[in-house]
């Protein structure tokens, strides 16, 4: 049978710059982002918002978002709720968008991720984000995600005899990056000295080995073809494929703990109905919220052998011969990483760059684009392939 | 639309400047002896050598504290000054480590100087900023005429909790002043300006035994937009650039904050040279900035000009222009100099500094 069911599209999108924005609250920046994706869709009204978010109800002081932002953002009346999935949040939201529009029971839907990290100390944020791992058999054991990533990091230096040097590649690639995104948190260069001499934080992780925490809002807006209005001004792009896909939440319950299970899993399902494989793909938007995770999503999305991941970035031909370009626009690392927001950022600089609207940071060739959520270290992977549209509005 | 005029007068019109021009007559610093190196707060808690705020700070000795560190330094400037203690018409003690929750530090300073009864005595408090602060209200006193001296000092012993950022940083020490009428100044005081607003940095409730601060929020919104927005008024109000300035000294957290505000301001590394003590004396709070004024004026030449920008949490900054008059020179040598207590170092281990510092329960 014939899938008759609508297609779905991102018509709009808005960002706020990411970064510790003292002078900006959550709401603030929830309204400010939402309203620029509304003005980029030729001002269509949605009838639901889909929220992704982290830590507002403890960070923030502040939940009920759908409620309070559907408010402020001026759409009395909407649909408004929350989808919390750890740090993959924002691509839950998304995914929850999708469905809602690809199901034909809402017409246009606005995806929003806000997270305001900088309103609580560093520490506060360090056991709040514990609440994402298995309460009784892992935060009770004083794990926390990034320490949890620094052993599952140790192991994989340990299996693969990793250069330890070689992992300096994949933050400077970042910020290589970033250097070119206007909204980014850090807009400067990387140098492999500067990466040798940072402090350890948490063994093998240096200070640039894990993405900062930062504030941010971003938002893109999803709807039908037929009823996008007409002279919009920017091409449109089309949610392809989607899929989210749970592991185990306890890593010691996983039979392989260095591979992401959920990642791989959910990108197998988003670019089977995109009708791709990863390769075919022109980038991919991966969730490097720490040095390893940038590792293991090259593995899980098969665009490097099992434990050669790490290997990629140094050898910049093989990069290129064998993977993606990654972190297009400063990715987790250097753009900053706004918790429940970072998915829907994906979302947003992939648009930018199938749009070709991505200024100096812009891909040469960019038709297709992958984006990938991640919770914890792969317990939630969230995958969107994303295609440009070839007919202008 | 403003003309540039209107501008000029109304950004003037923020400069507190007394009817009757005011300056310092006398000034004093003190150091307690002991010093405790980074190195071995960073020992104890596990840290690395890379990147620490300070080298060394200063530490209180066992049987001192904020008043008995004013009544040296007081004792130091009334030597510079030359003047009666008795003709003091206020004793003001900035502090936030004032020995007593309640009972000016202040009353026994001034007894202990030998002051009259005839005058204002009370305790400052503005974090880093109280010590500024008693000598604004000192040029006020002075500047109406409703006194001829006030001596106001800006001293701590300050509190870092065991383990945390602070505990580097946080030191002994401070300086006093003697405000009086510009004819008799070692320097005179040509105008002051402060910005304060509500920005909860740092702090330390009531019965709090140590501070609490917004980490990363102590730096831009807080110390860099106070600091600077003070001291970019002030030069714009008395139309003086950087250049124009022999010294610049601003309040010294660490060593970094006063480098990075220096440069954004456009003052060079040599102007701030002389008054930047805080790597080997450490943050001594209401004491930061005014002792390095101590140590740039024991060095100052007649006609020196000297931007002085204080922060106090909370939050907010003092500026002040302060040019350098010909009796500095006789008034120098009469006491010890700041560099002279700095000097004068007994380094001791963590044990001991906790010892010194009451952190231990003994009973």
């Amino acid at each position: 049978m014939a899938d008759t069911r609508p297609e779905v599209y991102i018509a709009g999108i808005g960002q706020t710059n990411v970064g510790e924005l003292w002078s900006l609250s959550l709401r603030d920046l929830g309204v400010k982002a939402i309203r620029a994706a509304i003005k980029d869709s030729g001002g269509l009204q949605p009838q639901a918002l889909f929220v992704g978010n982290m830590l507002a109800a403890s960070a923030s002081h502040q939940a009920n978002l759908g409620a309070l932002l559907c408010e402020w953002a001026g759409l009395k009346g909407a649909e408004g709720t929350t989808a919390e999935a750890a740090d993959a949040s924002g691509g839950a939201a998304l995914r929850l968008a999708y469905t809602a529009i690809r199901s034909g029971i809402v017409d246009v839907a606005l995806v929003i991720g806000v997270e305001k990290a900088t309103d609580v100390l560093d520490s506060d944020i360090d056991s709040l984000s514990v609440r994402t791992l298995d309460s009784d058999y892992e935060a009770a054991e004083g794990l926390t995600p990034i320490g949890q990533a620094a052993l599952l990091m140790q192991r994989y230096i340990y299996e693969n005899q990793v250069e330890r040097e070689a992992l300096a590649a994949f933050p400077m690639l970042a910020h290589a990056n970033a250097v070119h995104n206007p909204h980014a948190m850090y807009r400067k260069p990387l140098t492999l000295e500067t990466y040798l001499k940072a402090g350890i934080l948490t063994e093998p992780f240096n200070l640039y080995d894990i993405a900062p925490l930062a504030d941010g809002a971003a938002a893109v807006l999803l709807t039908r073809r037929e009823l996008v209005p007409e002279g919009l001004g920017h091409p449109l792009v089309r949610v392809a494929g989607s899929s989210l896909v749970t592991d185990r939440l306890a890593l010691h319950d996983r039979s392989d703990p260095l591979f992401f299970d959920a990642a791989a899993v959910s990108m197998q399902r988003a670019c089977q109905q995109a009708g791709i494989t990863p390769a075919q793909a022109d980038f991919f938007e991966y969730a490097d919220i720490t040095t390893l995770h940038a590792i293991l999503s090259l593995e899980a999305a098969g665009l490097s052998p099992r434990g050669q991941g790490w290997r990629l970035a140094r050898d910049h031909a093989q990069w290129q011969k064998e993977s993606l370009p990654v972190a297009t626009m400063g990715g987790y690392k250097a753009r900053g990483n706004p918790l429940g927001a970072a998915g829907v950022y994906q979302a947003v600089e992939a648009c930018l760059q199938l749009r070709g609207e991505a200024g100096d940071a812009q891909l040469p060739q960019a038709h297709i684009g992958i984006i990938q959520a991640l919770a914890g270290t792969g317990s939630t992977a969230v995958t969107h392939v994303l295609m440009q549209v070839e007919e202008t509005n | 639309m403003m003309s540039e005029h209107e501008h000029q007068r109304d950004i003037e019109n923020l400069l507190l400047r007394p009817e009757r021009p005011v300056g310092i007559i006398g000034y004093g610093a003190y150091v307690p002896r002991y010093r405790l190196p980074a190195k071995e707060i960073a020992r104890i808690w596990g840290a690395g050598d890379e990147g620490l705020p300070v080298i060394e700070k200063a530490v209180a000795g066992l049987d001192e504290d904020v008043i008995t560190m004013s009544i040296e330094a007081a004792r130091n400037a009334l030597k510079r000054a030359g003047i009666d203690p008795r003709e003091l018409r206020a004793v003001w003690v900035g502090s936030e480590s004032h020995p007593y929750a309640v009972k000016p530090s202040g009353t026994v300073v001034a007894e202990a100087i030998g002051a009259s009864p005839h005058i204002q005595a009370g305790d400052w408090e503005f974090a880093c900023k109280a010590g500024t602060e008693a000598i604004v209200a000192g040029i006020g006193l002075v500047g109406s005429g409703m006194g001829k001296y006030a001596l106001a000092i800006g001293m701590d012993t300050a509190q870092g909790k065991p383990g945390d950022a602070l505990e580097y940083t946080a030191s002994s020490g401070g300086a006093a002043y003697i405000i009086g009428p510009a004819e008799e100044a070692l320097a005179t005081i040509e105008a002051t300006y402060s910005y304060v607003t509500d920005t909860p940095d740092f702090w330390r409730r009531e019965h709090a035994v140590y501070p609490e601060h917004g980490q990363r929020f102590t730096g831009e919104p807080a110390y860099f937009q106070h600091v600077t927005s003070a001291a970019r008024t002030m030069m714009e109000a008395t139309g003086l650039k950087a250049a124009d300035f022999t010294y610049a000294v601003f309040h010294q957290p660490n060593t970094k904050f006063p480098q990075r505000v220096a440069k954004e301001l456009g003052f060079t590394p040599e102007q701030i040279k002389t008054g930047l003590l805080t790597p080997v004396i450490g943050n001594t709070y209401s004491g930061s900035s005014l002792i390095g004024l101590s140590a740039i004026l024991d060095e100052a030449k007649p006609g020196d000009l000297i931007l002085m920008t204080s922060y106090g949490s909370g939050a907010g900054s003092d500026a002040f222009v302060i040019r350098v008059q010909e009796p500095i020179r006789e008034r120098q040598g009469k006491a010890l100099t700041t560099q002279e207590y700095i000097a004068r170092r007994t380094e001791i281990d963590y044990a001991t500094y906790v010892r010194f510092r009451g952190e231990i329960t003994v009973k």
